[in-house]
């Protein structure tokens, strides 16, 4: 298309047939979109706005009570305590899911051989559907029979043997752990004193394991471990834990912004002679900084509106309501109690709670989230 | 080839996508045989939906008019509102008995009287426990498919184990704390391996220890009343065993369980020795363990309140006309087939329950499967019998009973301080209630 022409012509008419046809065709294109997001997110969401104002069971015309259903939540001792579980459950599940994911990331980011295989395998977990997890985990947190307890009680009936063990181990990485490329040639020759330690240590695990009949300690343990979905003060660590399981999604992301710090930033923290924890801290760090923001700002929804896990793993929020998160109170309220007004209200409160939070999320994250482009 | 593939690929994209939508969304071809089809949706699966399949099959074969589509449905009660909400709710739905109120409040579902008295049908026809399950505010709005009572199940081999007459189970509570004293057992750790009776397995009946010791949940003007001496008594009795056996002991005893329907379920893996259940409890051990030596009585009673003798809580499926419905007459031509004896019958064998009517053949007693039905028939008819509240907070009183009963159970607190927080959480809400009635 000529632009002065067009110009010309649009003086004279306003639009030209060609600007009608690309507005029709346009809005043409997007109608589905726009009947879509009018019918099926603006109506029920302003719909929701209403119910939240008035008695309201789905069966029966609504009745406007104006703000009754907001006073009663204040009271509603239910609601508080899923609030306050909520709440305590996002203070433990944000910052620890965003410290594992980023430091799996950054261990799945160090060209070990293999890395495609242990990406996939921890990135595996977040393909589980969550009712097929919450029924998994059901499983593995058993108090008797779980594999969890199994564990941690062998490990702790072992702790002696188990942390000469993991000295072993970490004796073990630390000898095989290649030098930095740039480094190579400096220190000529591998210690092999290191080998020969770690080689002794494990022997002896291995000799004194043996000797204490492993398969007996296995039985009997004494130690007293929780049964960790029916005692108030462990089920909410137990969620916590399961959520952790889940983070393949945002290592994901994570492994994408490690990608694009910059190799020539870090090279010249080398040569200015920076610990590995200095090149983290000033380096690497502030390079992901967005994708921590986006990661978090992710996990406050998400924790926010938790709620296949918990119906699945603790209907009714049990043992007394210590597993009652804000979801699955709003769900019961609207499909059991058919209380779809109440339920409404509860919905905009956690609305408003998701919405204050990100926004105080980007808020803070100005003067620490660095942008590679600005 | 490239070319025209290029440029039919769009309109052929979107032809498949409209043939897709139209095979998706079609409107059901009416089916040609000339007969009303009408929509029975019911909540069983597996053998029970089966034992359904063949009372329906047997109405469908007797007349050629009615023809039932029978559907089992997961969730039953929530679809069943929301399809009336929508408009389109089936013709007949089966559903629990304490659905009933609250949906007869929201006139979801129709009165049945015009069509009871039409064909003589009335309280006479049934045991009265059931019947009354299905009415509300003077009108009927259900009719009982299979019904339910409960007495405990006691495992004989354990009782000869632990040195107890197999054929003496306990009639008063205090002989049954003493004889599931003798019938627990721990291992050399201390752990818990058994256990003579336990009150939370299965815990379906927590809001009912009350009755079982001579308290009620509600009083005649519909207050709750959960802070009696017989409540309090109750919990206090319940709490007793957590006290004895430690809370965390038995946290971990239990959540060694597998599910009701399986071989590892408490009482069929012979891990709790006495259980109170429904009468169900004999076909799921036929299909679970066999072998097991059971037997069945009713449930103990203070030894000072011998009046509580055959105690029973009582519940019932029922089967509804929801409003809006498409065929209600034909409907009614099918419930009245259920609730026929020979029904009726058919359906309660197939489950291995008793008969709701207040007649039954001695037919059905003979072939019948479930050793103690007499039993259960018993205990409905001639017990004290008792039935959750008939008020539309059902669910949420159920749910705050069941926090107030964790509080104590596993965080120690004071049963009277439970119940307590139970009342205050729901005197409110039934308040509410009453007053959203009247309005109406």
């Amino acid at each position: 298309m000529k632009g002065p022409e067009r110009v010309a012509i649009k003086r004279k008419r306003g639009l030209t047939r060609v600007e009608k046809t690309n507005l029709r065709n346009g809005l043409l294109f997007v109608a589905p979109w726009l009947v879509g997001f009018g019918l099926f997110l603006a109506y029920p969401i302003s719909m929701s706005l209403y119910y939240s104002l008035c008695d309201f069971s789905v069966l029966q015309p609504a009745r406007f009570i104006g703000l009754e259903n907001y006073r009663q939540l204040l009271g509603d001792e239910a609601f508080l305590q899923a609030l306050a579980n909520t709440v305590v459950y996002a203070l433990a599940a944000i910052p620890l899911s965003i410290l594992v994911a980023l430091s799996l990331a950054m261990l799945l980011n160090t060209g070990v051989p293999g890395m495609a295989v242990y990406r996939t395998i921890f990135f595996l977990p977040s393909l589980v559907p969550a009712v097929a997890m919450g029924i998994l985990w059901l499983l593995i947190l058993n108090g008797k029979n779980g594999i969890l307890n199994l564990v941690l009680g062998t490990v702790l009936a072992q702790w002696g043997w188990m942390s000469l063990l993991l000295l072993t181990l970490v004796l073990l990485v630390r000898s095989g752990t290649p030098d930095p490329p740039h480094l190579k040639g400096r220190k000529p020759g591998r210690p092999r004193g290191r080998y020969l330690g770690a080689g002794l240590a494990g022997a002896l695990v291995l000799f004194l394991t043996w000797q204490s009949g492993n398969t007996a300690a296995l039985g009997s343990c004494s130690i007293n471990l929780p049964s960790w979905l029916s005692e108030t003060a462990w089920v909410k660590p137990a969620f916590v834990l399961v959520t952790l399981y889940g983070v393949g999604n945002s290592v994901v992301i994570y492994l994408a912004g490690l990608q694009d710090v910059p190799v020539h930033l870090l090279e010249a923290a080398d040569l200015d002679g920076a610990t590995w924890w200095q090149k983290v801290q000033h380096v690497t760090l502030p390079m992901v900084s967005p994708t921590i923001l986006f990661n978090g700002i992710m996990a406050i929804i998400g924790t926010f509106n938790f709620f296949a896990l918990p119906f699945v793993m603790a209907p009714g929020g049990q043992p007394a309501r210590s597993a009652y998160f804000l979801a699955v109170n709003l769900f019961d309220n609207a499909f059991l109690y058919l209380r779809m007004g109440y339920a409404s209200a509860m919905a905009w409160i956690l609305f408003v709670i998701v919405f204050g939070l990100t926004m105080l999320a980007l808020r803070l994250s100005d003067r620490h989230v660095h942008y590679g482009g600005s | 080839m490239g070319e025209l593939a290029r440029r039919s690929g769009g309109p052929l994209l979107a032809l498949v996508a409209v043939v897709a939508f139209w095979l998706l969304f079609r409107p059901e071809p009416a089916p040609a045989d000339g007969k009303v089809h009408i929509r029975y949706w019911e909540k069983w699966t597996g053998a029970e939906e089966n034992g359904m399949r063949k009372v329906v099959e047997a109405f469908n074969a007797r007349q050629d008019r009615i023809h039932v589509d029978y559907l089992a449905i997961s969730q039953v009660d929530q679809k069943l509102l929301l399809s009336t909400a929508g408009g389109d709710p089936p013709d007949v739905a089966g559903i629990w008995d304490y659905n009933v109120v609250v949906y007869a409040d929201y006139n979801a579902i129709q009165p049945l009287d015009r069509y009871l008295e039409r064909d003589g049908l009335g309280a006479d026809h049934y045991l009265k426990a059931y019947w009354e399950l299905c009415r509300h505010q003077g009108r009927t709005y259900a009719l009982p498919t299979t019904p339910v009572s409960v007495a405990l199940h006691w495992n004989r081999k354990l009782f000869r184990e632990a040195g107890l007459d197999p054929d003496r189970p306990p009639r008063t509570i205090e002989e049954l704390d003493a004889m599931s004293e003798r019938l627990t057992k721990r291992d050399a750790a201390g752990k818990i391996v058994r256990m003579g009776f336990l009150p939370t397995e299965p815990g379906w009946w927590n809001w009912g220890w009350g009755y079982f010791f001579g308290g009620r949940l509600q009083d005649e003007t519909g207050r709750a009343t959960m802070v009696t001496s017989e409540n309090v008594r109750a919990f206090d009795w319940v709490k007793a065993y957590a006290d004895r056996y430690g809370n965390r002991d038995i946290q971990v005893f239990q959540s060694g369980f597998g599910n009701f329907a399986s071989p590892q379920n408490a009482f069929m893996s012979g891990q709790v020795a006495m259980v109170l259940q429904g009468v169900w409890m004999a076909n799921y051990i036929h299909n679970s363990n066999p072998s097991l030596d059971w037997d069945a009585a009713p449930f103990p009673y203070p030894a000072d309140r011998p009046d509580l003798v055959n105690s029973t809580p009582v519940g019932s499926d029922v089967v509804v006309i929801p409003t809006g419905a498409k065929h209600p007459n034909e409907a009614w031509e099918f419930i009245r087939f259920l609730q026929s004896q020979e029904g009726m019958e058919m359906l309660c064998d197939s489950h291995w329950k008793h008969s709701p009517l207040s007649r039954v053949s001695e037919n059905f007693y003979r072939r019948h499967r479930n050793k103690r039905i007499r039993l259960f028939y018993d205990l409905a008819r001639y017990g004290n019998t008792f039935t959750t509240p008939r008020v539309g907070v059902w669910r949420e009183w159920q749910d705050e009973i069941k926090t107030g009963f964790e509080q104590f159970w596993i965080n120690g607190k004071k049963p009277a301080e439970a119940l307590a927080y139970i009342d205050q959480r729901i005197q409110p809400k039934l308040a509410r209630y009453h007053a959203n009635l009247n309005r109406n």
